[in-house]
């Protein structure tokens, strides 16, 4: 019989990441995610697979644990939101440079600064385009459902491993916090401290007289030595880009104009969408899941096919320049977002498409909905 | 007339009473001459070699003078952002319970910019140790103010001489750790002479000895010189040293397991 249980984002991401056999979430508490580190803390993860739970001093004490786990080939976690985020950036720029694999979760709300605790999507460029010093891209996955925070858990990790890369699940305030049912899976086992020697020869585990030392570092002086560190770094991006795009298509297949959203605005879309086609509009979606890599020949696919498309997200505008990026001036390309914690509704974003794409442009522009 | 004897002669295993540690590696080390880093990395490798804990250890390295700690130690070893490696260090120890986990910090690193994990570390009670090298100055980066730099003294960036009015006063961490229940063991050497190099050797035995019975954080400072960051040659380093730096941080035992 299928574990099927009615759960929040943070709590059904939570519960993924124990049943990944992950083994150690070092984490800070900060609103709207917290509720992951409490979850973990009330389920007794010790004694249930043996997954170590810590509550660090701060966010940038906790990416360093992630840091000291992962070099030393463990599957580890840190999650938390916007200004934890940015708080993590030293360290994560520190396992680009080291190649090492780890799960991040950054449950977005709206800033600048300490900004509000209500979701928004404005971290796009710091997720997507780097965030700390440095040349460097994470794989960024964005769920859009509370079963997606789930099963991301399991998914980044294996991409983590399978890469020796970050990965951030890029959720928001309102995907978090939403509840929804959840289907779980078997809970996979942890790899013992003797698979992980095994599987993971570059792993800081001790060194035994079998093997040279392994040492994990981003420095070396050497400018001929560091460029060439770099570029392997570029292939190994490039080869993300090429291998591991996921998007999904909702109505996609006659659309005459596309909304691209994620995340929770792509709940949104999805709904006006349906709205849309009942007004005998022909418009689709095109989700991106990955936002790095970002499914930039889909887009240019479809580019062909629609007379428009309406980036939708809540931000000032991020994830509209990748979509614009992609089409190369194709069609038409519009955003619209709200800022600040403000969720767009549906009949809302409908209404941008049509003023932009289908009504006369001399007619009054949609006014946005006040609250 | 009795014959010499040759070097080679001389130098055979039944007469062979020193060696270096087989776990530093044959990589020339990156220290000024004069300084106690090598002295102190020798006695920390010696004492890992003598304990056969080669394989069972990871280190972590910091960032300073030290940060390339790597290079000379035959270990399996992590190279930590400036000031976390007591975090680094944290999150290998919980995932390696039986593990040696220690970590090798200057003043700069584990006094200032990495203050607050060295506090939680140490207040978590974390089984690790902390091997802190206090020279009371910014060696790498050219010889600026450190967290422990001594009242008037000149630096780079307190060139008329560190005036406490304006620029506070030298962190004691050491005795401020030493105050917190999560450490257990907690001491003060130094290396310049032969003396004092075999009681450092002595409180380093102990703190990797404790982090086995999982007591708590030990913790060895080892006041050094930097003749360079001074401006001083060797000697005259070791002796301004004893003069002004041991008076102000004096070498002992902090805190001892009851």
């Amino acid at each position: 019989m299928k574990d099927i249980r009615l759960m929040k984002g943070n709590e059904a991401l939570a519960e993924g990441v124990i049943r990944a056999g992950c083994d150690g979430y070092f984490g800070y508490p900060i609103t709207p995610q917290s509720e992951i580190l409490e979850y973990l803390m009330a389920n007794n993860t010790k004694e249930r697979t043996g997954m170590i739970v810590l509550q660090a001093e701060s966010e940038i004490a906790s990416i360093h644990m992630v840091y000291g786990g992962a070099a030393a080939g463990k599957r580890v976690i840190t999650s938390s939101s916007s200004p934890g985020i940015s708080l993590m950036q030293e360290g994560i720029s520190f396992m680009a440079g080291t190649e090492l694999p780890c799960l991040l979760v950054n449950v977005v709300r709206g800033g600048p600064g300490l900004g509000t605790i209500q979701p928004s999507q404005s971290d796009y460029f710091q997720a997507v385009k780097g965030g700390g010093h440095g040349d460097y891209k994470m794989i960024v996955l964005a769920p859009a459902s509370v079963q997606e925070m789930y099963d991301f858990a399991k998914l980044g990790f294996d991409l983590a491993f399978k890469h020796r890369i970050q990965v951030m699940i890029l959720s928001d305030g309102a995907i978090g916090q939403m509840m929804e049912k959840v289907e779980l899976d078997e809970q996979i086992p942890r790899l013992a401290d003797a698979e992980i020697v095994k599987k993971y020869p570059w792993a800081t585990t001790g060194k035994t007289p079998d093997r040279e030392r392994n040492i994990i570092t981003s420095l070396d002086l050497n400018p001929v030595k560091q460029e060439i560190i770099n570029q392997n770094l570029q292939k190994k991006f490039k080869h993300i880009q090429e291998t591991e795009v996921r998007f999904e298509r909702f109505m996609c297949d006659d659309a005459e104009y596309l909304f691209v959203a994620y995340g929770s605005s792509a709940r949104i879309c999805q709904k006006a969408v349906m709205l849309g086609r009942a007004r005998g509009i022909k418009v689709g979606l095109l989700r991106p899941i990955t936002l790095f890599p970002f499914p930039t020949n889909e887009l240019a696919r479809l580019a062909k096919q629609v007379k428009g498309m309406q980036a939708i997200e809540m931000s000032a505008g991020q994830m509209v320049e990748d979509v614009r990026l992609s089409v190369n001036g194709a069609v038409p390309v519009e955003h619209y977002g709200r800022l600040g914690g403000i969720i767009p509704a549906p009949d809302e974003v409908l209404n941008v498409l049509e003023q932009n794409f289908i009504h006369s442009k001399k007619e009054k522009r949609y006014e946005p909905a006040t609250y | 007339m009795s014959q010499l004897l040759t070097s080679e002669e001389i130098c055979q295993p039944e007469n062979m009473v020193y060696h270096r540690t087989c776990l530093l590696t044959d990589a020339a080390l990156s220290y000024c001459p004069g300084c106690g880093h090598g002295t102190a990395h020798r006695l920390i490798m010696e004492t890992i070699e003598e304990m056969n804990l080669q394989a069972d250890t990871i280190g972590v390295a910091p960032v300073g003078c030290s940060v390339l700690a790597y290079d000379f130690m035959d270990i399996d070893m992590q190279q930590a952002a400036h000031g976390r490696a007591p975090a680094v260090a944290t999150g290998i120890k919980r995932l390696y319970p039986d593990k040696f986990v220690f970590t090798y910090q200057g003043d700069g690193d584990l006094a200032a910019i990495g203050t607050g994990e060295t506090i939680h570390a140490c207040n978590r009670g974390e089984n690790i140790t902390i091997f802190f090298v206090n020279n009371g100055i910014y060696g790498m980066t050219g010889g600026q103010m450190a967290p422990t730099t001594l009242p008037g003294m000149k630096t780079a960036t307190s060139p008329f001489g560190r005036d406490t009015a304006t620029m506070g006063y030298p962190l004691k961490i050491t005795e401020l750790i030493a105050n917190l229940p999560g450490t257990y063991y907690v001491t003060r050497q130094a290396v310049h002479t032969p003396a004092s190099v075999r009681k450092a050797k002595k409180a380093i035995e102990k703190a990797i000895q404790y982090q086995k019975l999982n007591k708590g954080l030990c913790f060895v400072e080892i006041v050094s010189n930097c003749n360079s960051g001074w401006k001083m040659t060797p000697l005259e380093s070791n002796k301004w040293m004893e003069e002004n730096m041991f008076p102000f941080y004096p070498l002992g035992d902090i805190k001892v397991p009851k």
